[in-house]
């Protein structure tokens, strides 16, 4: 079975093809970033506008690289949720439609589902059962996975998520949108023993994080520290780098936690953070000597993108399921809420 | 000819097939429901003539001004099809088709469209019902408050849509002696689209469906 997947819940237009005997065959993202950088963040009615003029020439040209004729697809897969609600209905609409057009089955996707199975499109893909660490801009989950769609969520952020906290305080730092990316380079320079940021809710039992605090301590410690400073940029690096080390430790704790807890061996992680090369390090030693192992997509499927929707789709489709004509995306869309697989097919 | 047409725009949501002049349509209200209701009312006008999707020659949708989700939602559905159909796609204005709609149920000929843009603003388009019974637009559509409005020469005017219940007052004032009435109940509908894309198509004036997209008249939408 042949799946064309198709994302589209926030600011990356993400276009897939997944064969379920020669794995994935060819993929697109085109981000928007450029549209969103002068307002320092996602505005949902940019992002909307864009997906409708980008969706259907970004599958046409995924088609056309692949040398797949349309006729050879079995299945259209789209983001249903969670995300911004008009992104979320054009890849809808779309992809729904264009299943309809192409007389195959079509699956509503959970975004977060892509993102934790995403590791499985990658050799060698981890066995079940594992714990995933969910770690974007939107979201910071532990979840413990039995298998597809049998998801128990661990503990989450209750406030800010890891990636959020890290834009927040990469813009007290003046870095440019999105700061993410441009805080953990900036984070290389700095000296790791200058400043020390608490590790959040560490010092008690439970796998829930709490980042906003951080946020403030970067505030607090910029007034303090930045006018006195001798070197500036320096101490701008120092303290992106007290930072990341704060976020990386209090994720590599949790996971070490949450492996103990459920008893599991392997880990996974996926999101826009699990690119953070620093946490990747720090994961894969700390994991390790426990004796368990750290799997990761590869850095560009760690944002969002067709590839995970194709996927998760597919292990769907191939297994019975699939929606009917009406199409109706959700913003909110609690990942435990999702069904088991129950059938199983060949590929 | 034969062609499906979809509206989405607004509070309603209808389809409607054209087969050789005759129209049929579905329509519903249906607020915030467009994306459950639009597909499964295309396949049941299919079904009901016994017609595939690849029997048509073209596609068509109300293309703006109106709701951006909803206008969003018949572009990318159209989209979809068509590209998976191999079909072409006629966009239309939806306030063309709310003057259409006027000329269909009272006759009168000379149509001056609104919708209600919020913001203290209407979606503003004059229409004339020309040769072959077609509205023609008479200048360019556009968003501007309700005492900006341009208004053609002449007199024998008549009011169209809900932009007119909303701002009845100032609109009238515009007009002035120039208005003979007004329908602000009236709506647009898919068999209006159908009947103006089926003379664009005629003339050639078709798309293929990735250049098929929405016109907001609304650009700015930041602050």
């Amino acid at each position: 079975m042949r799946v064309l997947g198709i994302e589209t819940s926030c600011d990356e237009t993400g276009i897939a093809i997944y064969d379920g005997e020669q794995g994935l065959l060819a993929h697109a993202v085109y981000t928007q970033v450029a549209i969103h950088a002068e307002y320092g963040g996602v505005v949902p009615e940019l992002a909307s506008r864009d997906h409708v003029r980008k969706t259907l020439p970004l599958i046409r040209q995924v088609l056309d690289e692949a040398g797949l004729p349309p006729a050879s697809i079995d299945g259209v897969a789209f983001t249903a949720g969670p995300g911004l609600i008009g992104a979320l209905l054009v890849g809808a609409a779309l992809g729904r439609s264009l299943a309809w057009a192409w007389g195959v089955p079509a699956i509503g996707v959970h975004h977060m589902e892509g993102h934790l199975l995403a590791p499985l499109i990658e050799s060698p893909a981890p066995a079940f059962p594992f714990v995933a660490l969910l770690v974007s801009g939107g979201h910071t989950q532990l979840v413990d996975v039995a298998g597809v769609g049998r998801y128990r969520i661990l503990g989450e952020s209750l406030d800010d998520a890891a990636g959020e906290a890290f834009d927040k305080t990469a813009k007290i730092l003046d870095l440019p949108y999105p700061g993410g990316p441009e805080l953990a380079r900036l984070a290389e320079r700095g000296d790791p023993q200058r400043f020390r940021f608490p590790r959040p809710m560490t010092d008690r039992p439970g796998l829930d994080f709490s980042f906003s605090g951080l946020k403030t301590f970067a505030l607090n410690t910029v007034r303090t520290e930045l006018p006195l400073a001798a070197d500036p940029v320096q101490t701008r690096a120092d303290i992106a780098r007290a930072f990341e080390e704060a976020v990386v430790d209090t994720l590599v704790i949790k996971c070490r936690r949450a492996l103990r807890e459920t008893g599991h061996r392997r880990l996974i992680l996926a999101g826009g953070v699990s690119a953070n090369r620093r946490l990747r390090e720090r994961m894969d030693s700390a994991i390790a000597a426990e004796g368990g192992e750290t799997y990761y997509p590869r850095p560009m499927f760690c944002t969002d993108n067709g590839a995970m929707i194709a996927y998760a789709g597919w292990q769907r489709l191939r297994a019975g399921q699939s929606e009917p004509l009406a199409f109706k995306p959700r913003a909110r869309w609690p990942l435990e809420a999702l069904p088991p697989l129950c059938a199983s097919a060949a590929g | 000819m034969k062609l499906l047409a979809i509206d989405t725009s607004g509070d309603t949501c209808s389809a409607a097939l054209l087969l050789d002049g005759g129209v049929e349509q579905l329509l519903e209200t249906a607020p915030r429901q467009h994306g459950e209701r639009i597909l499964p009312m295309m396949q049941a006008l299919l079904d009901g003539a016994g017609l595939l999707l690849t029997d048509l020659n073209a596609l068509a949708f109300g293309r703006g001004p109106g709701s951006f989700t909803g206008v969003r939602i018949a572009t990318a559905v159209i989209q979809g099809a068509a590209f998976g159909a191999g079909l072409p796609v006629v966009p239309v204005s939806t306030l063309g088709a709310l003057a259409q709609g006027q000329f269909r149920r009272g006759g009168q000929r000379r149509l001056l469209t609104a919708l209600n843009a919020r913001m203290d603003e209407v979606y503003w388009g004059c229409f004339e019902i020309g040769e072959h019974d077609l509205a023609v637009a008479q200048g360019e559509e556009r968003v501007c408050p309700p005492e900006r409005i341009a208004i053609p020469a002449g007199a024998g005017w008549y009011g169209v849509g809900p932009g007119w219940s909303a701002y009845d007052l100032t609109l009238q004032t515009q007009v002035g002696d120039a208005l003979d009435g007004a329908n602000p109940a009236a709506f647009c509908e898919a068999r209006d689209i159908a009947v103006l894309a089926a003379a664009d198509f005629t003339a050639g004036r078709h798309l293929p469906p990735e250049l098929a997209t929405p016109v907001y008249l609304r650009d700015q939408v930041t602050r």
